[in-house]
């Protein structure tokens, strides 16, 4: 049922639930707010969205009045809304000036200044002036942890971090305490706020109270180049915002994508910007007695391609990391299939995906923004917390409607909204699959049920068996329900999975080696070089595998730099314009916010370089060119931001997978959520976060031990 | 022609009047000065060598606020902040202002809300090289120690008109 309502003259009619203030901007006019937040709930409590209603004596919080509540007119005319009438105005400057009492006049010295809704705000709609001459109120500092600043003076009461970390986050770590002026935003004891999400409440606050720590007085927001680009931490590709000034990323902020994360980002994601900073790679290094020496990009580019002509093509692997775009992927796929390398992988984790099974047998089918329909979840070995930190803030979302029923196989970790625990592993998924467990009569009976298994399960040596199983369940749980719903999710953990698979980066033909063979053979002395590209997980060192030759071309100097004998320093996401393809198969692009550190350069130009030098060059010279041979090949990469309807025989030949289970516990493959790739690991947030989070967990474990 | 005119020009009327002016000039007060020995007045709004002012205690004022920055319309000035290593304190750690650039508006000392950046009396700060025109932090900081006296009178007139 709609209701129709007179905005300032204007008759506009709206759906059932809509507030008043919802309704003004529908019409395209603004009402200043604090406390309301569109992702959050209604808390009134600001006072300075007052609107007049014709008829009624005093001022309205439109934030907190539905269309539908207001009484109608005698005669059934609908009623009137006016924002610009002299009450309002003297409402909002007398709302202004009781925020401003109590806010402290340090406009210079805050970190807010330039994006401060009170500083706009005040001067929009207050009267630029106070009466008040008493002493201000002041208010201890707290400390709540590494990522989050607070300046507690300038707190004006809105609630919306506190809201956040209830409604969003899903832990109850902020509130409040006190009334009126005593009223204190706080952690109650004093200790870091741990949950994934936490920095997102900085930009929620509307004033300086709570700001960014770890950029803290560096820049002010009107010198940054924004550059709008998207998020590798996750596989979930989250829309960022990229803040550079001169050649150094300053900040990194999320951005609205209501199809993956809404306008929420992990700390991850927002706070590993000074990894891009240390640890990098700027320069080529080639290994001369046993020691890294720096070397022009012309000697490391010969000593790479000369190992590799030396080379027998079955003693050639190349791996991938989780951090590559598309166009590196299959540059350097053409280059290996031209030099007759079949041992090329894309899963370093070992996940036992495979393009050949159909597009739908590795991709999140169902869509994140697909969760909000579903009725039934199984999570099989993941714990989405970790392993995709805004995801699970959909699936917080979609509990925090109702009806929505989750069980879990594998870790029983904190997820932030409450589950049925059904077992640690595989004998458990078995049962669910063939029927006598209880779950799988929830997943039947369930209109839309989804499957969700992660990179505990697949990554697994039985990986294989274990999508099966979970397709099996998936497919049982989708018989005879909407065809155009699709309940079998695969969750990956690293952005340059998906694109990989896409591309068919996985071993050619039979007797190819994987990831996890190419390894093996390098520590068994089988295996003469190796191209490390950003694959930073694969372990090499200390294992005896000398006799590899290890080209390593990444961005940081981690795990991978330490055992390479050449090192070709590359360009990081956010210095790179690359395909990126999360879980769900949406194409999304990065852009170039700053330029690669010394003479590092893309990737994907790199790969090319190196062909020329194996007499094998690579028919493109430029990203357009590279770009329209990749579309040939996987034509869905050119469709940006969307997600194509993979085809269901997909799941069909996954559910015919078969094989022995181990008894083994599922166990994510995200020990520390702050330390997955090596920009995080590069970056001294992360560290404190990790450090922190460490100490935390030893502390609950000692007094759990009491 | 008439008769006033023919008159005038017979009595070289517009010699003696011209020639009168110039003996008045001649045996009036000099205007001029001598320059390097001898000073004008300046205004007390006068605006001549940047300078960053401290606190009576010693404290520099300047936040950091990078107000000066954002409004100098020549971009002459370049700040970089940070917390300060013994406080935390919001603070400049480089505060450059290219002299060369400048086109000496006021508009810094106008938007500092801290009265930390002024533009002082000193107009005397020609340099034989370009470089030594690129003001740094420090050395801002020693004309506002050197011309303290100076720069606090001039603002204290001032201020009754502000």
């Amino acid at each position: 049922m709609s209701k129709q309502i007179i905005i300032d003259g204007t008759l506009i009619e709206v759906a059932d639930g809509t507030t008043i203030l919802q309704a003004c901007e529908q019409t395209g006019i603004e009402i200043p707010r604090f406390c309301y937040h569109e992702r959050l709930s209604i808390a009134g409590n600001c006072r300075m969205c007052l609107v007049e209603v014709v008829g009624i004596g005093k001022p309205i919080a439109s934030c907190a009045m539905g269309v539908g509540d207001l009484p109608p007119n005698r005669d059934g005319s609908p009623r009137e809304v006016s924002t610009k009438s002299p009450l309002v105005k003297h409402a909002r400057e007398g709302v202004m000036e009781f925020l401003l009492i109590n806010h402290p006049l340090d406009c210079p010295i805050c970190d807010q200044g330039g994006e401060c809704d009170l500083q706009d705000q005040a001067m929009a709609f207050g009267f630029g002036g106070s009466r008040f001459v008493e002493n201000k109120r002041a208010v201890e500092e707290k400390y709540i942890g590494p990522l989050i600043k607070t300046f507690m003076n300038r707190c004006i009461h809105c609630t919306r971090c506190v809201r956040f970390m209830t409604e969003i986050a899903g832990v109850e770590e902020l509130g409040a305490i006190g009334r009126g002026e005593d009223m204190e935003i706080t952690t109650y004891l004093e200790h870091g706020i741990l949950t994934e999400m936490s920095a997102n409440v900085n930009d929620l606050c509307p004033v300086g109270a709570l700001t960014h720590r770890p950029w803290s007085y560096m820049a002010r927001p009107w010198e940054f180049e924004k550059t709008e680009s998207f998020d590798v931490m996750d596989a979930v590709g989250s829309a960022i915002r990229v803040d550079a000034r001169g050649r150094e990323v300053m900040r990194i902020l999320p951005r609205n994508n209501d199809d993956v994360n809404e306008e929420w980002i992990s700390d991850k994601t927002r706070h590993v910007s000074d990894g891009l900073r240390t640890q990098r790679l700027d320069r080529p290094y080639v290994r001369e007695d046993g020691k890294l020496r720096p070397a022009s990009w012309a000697e490391a580019l010969a000593a790479a391609a000369a190992k590799l002509k030396e080379a027998k093509p079955e003693r050639i692997g190349a791996i991938v990391g989780d951090l590559a775009g598309a166009e590196e992927m299959f540059a350097l796929r053409e280059l290996m299939t031209r030099i007759d390398v079949k041992n090329i992988d894309c899963r370093q984790d070992g996940a036992k995906l495979a393009p050949s099974l159909g597009r739908a047998s590795y991709l999140f089918n169902t869509t994140i923004a697909g969760i909000e329909q579903a009725d039934a979840l199984l999570l099989i070995g993941t714990n989405p917390r970790l392993e995709a930190a805004v995801f699970n803030a959909r699936i917080l979302k979609r509990w925090r409607t109702g009806g929505l029923k989750v069980g879990v196989i594998g870790e029983q970790a904190p997820l932030t909204y409450p589950y049925d625990y059904l077992g640690a592993g595989a004998k458990t998924l078995g049962e669910v699959a063939e029927g006598p467990h209880a779950f799988a009569k929830v997943l039947k009976d369930a209109e839309r049920s989804m499957v969700i298994i992660g990179a505990g399960a697949y990554a697994r040596a039985d990986g294989a068996a274990l999508l099966g199983l979970s397709a099996r369940i998936a497919l049982g749980a989708m018989e005879g329900k909407d065809a155009s719903w699709n309940g079998f999710n695969v969750l990956h953990t690293a952005a340059s999975r998906v694109a990989g698979l896409d591309l068919g980066f996985v071993p050619v033909g039979k007797g190819a080696l994987n990831a996890q063979d190419q390894v093996a053979a390098a520590v068994k002395g089988k295996l003469d070089v190796l191209y490390l590209l950003g694959a930073d997980e694969v372990d090499l060192a200390n294992k005896g595998s000398d006799s590899t030759f290890v080209i390593y071309q990444g961005t940081h100097g981690d795990a991978g730099a330490h055992r390479a004998d050449v090192i070709l320093p590359a360009a990081a996401y956010t210095e790179k314009s690359a395909t990126y393809v999360n879980t769900e198969g949406r194409v999304q692009f990065t852009k170039r916010a700053v330029f690669a550190p010394g003479e590092a350069k893309e990737d994907w130009a790199i790969v090319r370089a190196l062909s020329a030098h194996l007499d094998h060059t690579l028919p493109f010279d430029t990203l357009t060119t590279l770009r329209s041979a990749m579309y040939a090949v996987a034509p869905h990469l050119a469709r940006l931001d969307a997600v194509a309807p993979a085809d269901r025989k997909g799941i069909e030949s996954v559910a015919k997978l078969k094989g022995s289970t181990i008894d083994e516990p599922f166990v994510s493959p995200v020990r520390d959520f702050y330390l997955t790739n090596p920009i995080a690991r590069a970056s001294a947030v992360m560290a404190e976060m990790s450090a922190l989070k460490k100490s935390m967990n030893a502390g609950s474990r000692l007094s759990a031990a009491e | 022609m008439n008769v006033a005119q023919s008159l005038r020009a017979l009595f070289l009327w517009e010699f003696v009047s011209a020639f009168g002016l110039a003996m008045r000039q001649f045996f009036s007060k000099k205007k001029t000065i001598d320059y390097p020995f001898e000073r004008g007045p300046l205004s007390p709004r006068f605006r001549g060598e940047h300078a960053l002012r401290r606190y009576p205690n010693g404290e520099e004022r300047c936040i950091a606020c990078k107000l000066c920055e954002a409004i100098c319309p020549a971009q002459a000035i370049t700040i970089e902040a940070g917390p300060r290593r013994n406080d935390g304190t919001r603070r400049p750690t480089r505060y450059d202002i290219d002299m060369v650039k400048c086109i000496y508006c006021g508009l810094c000392e106008e938007a500092c809300p801290v009265d930390a950046i002024v533009e002082g009396p000193n107009f005397e700060f020609a340099t034989e090289t370009r470089e030594e025109l690129y003001y740094n932090k420090e050395r801002l900081l020693d004309n506002g120690d050197r011309w303290e006296r100076e720069i606090a009178k001039n603002l204290e007139l001032d201020a009754p008109y502000r």
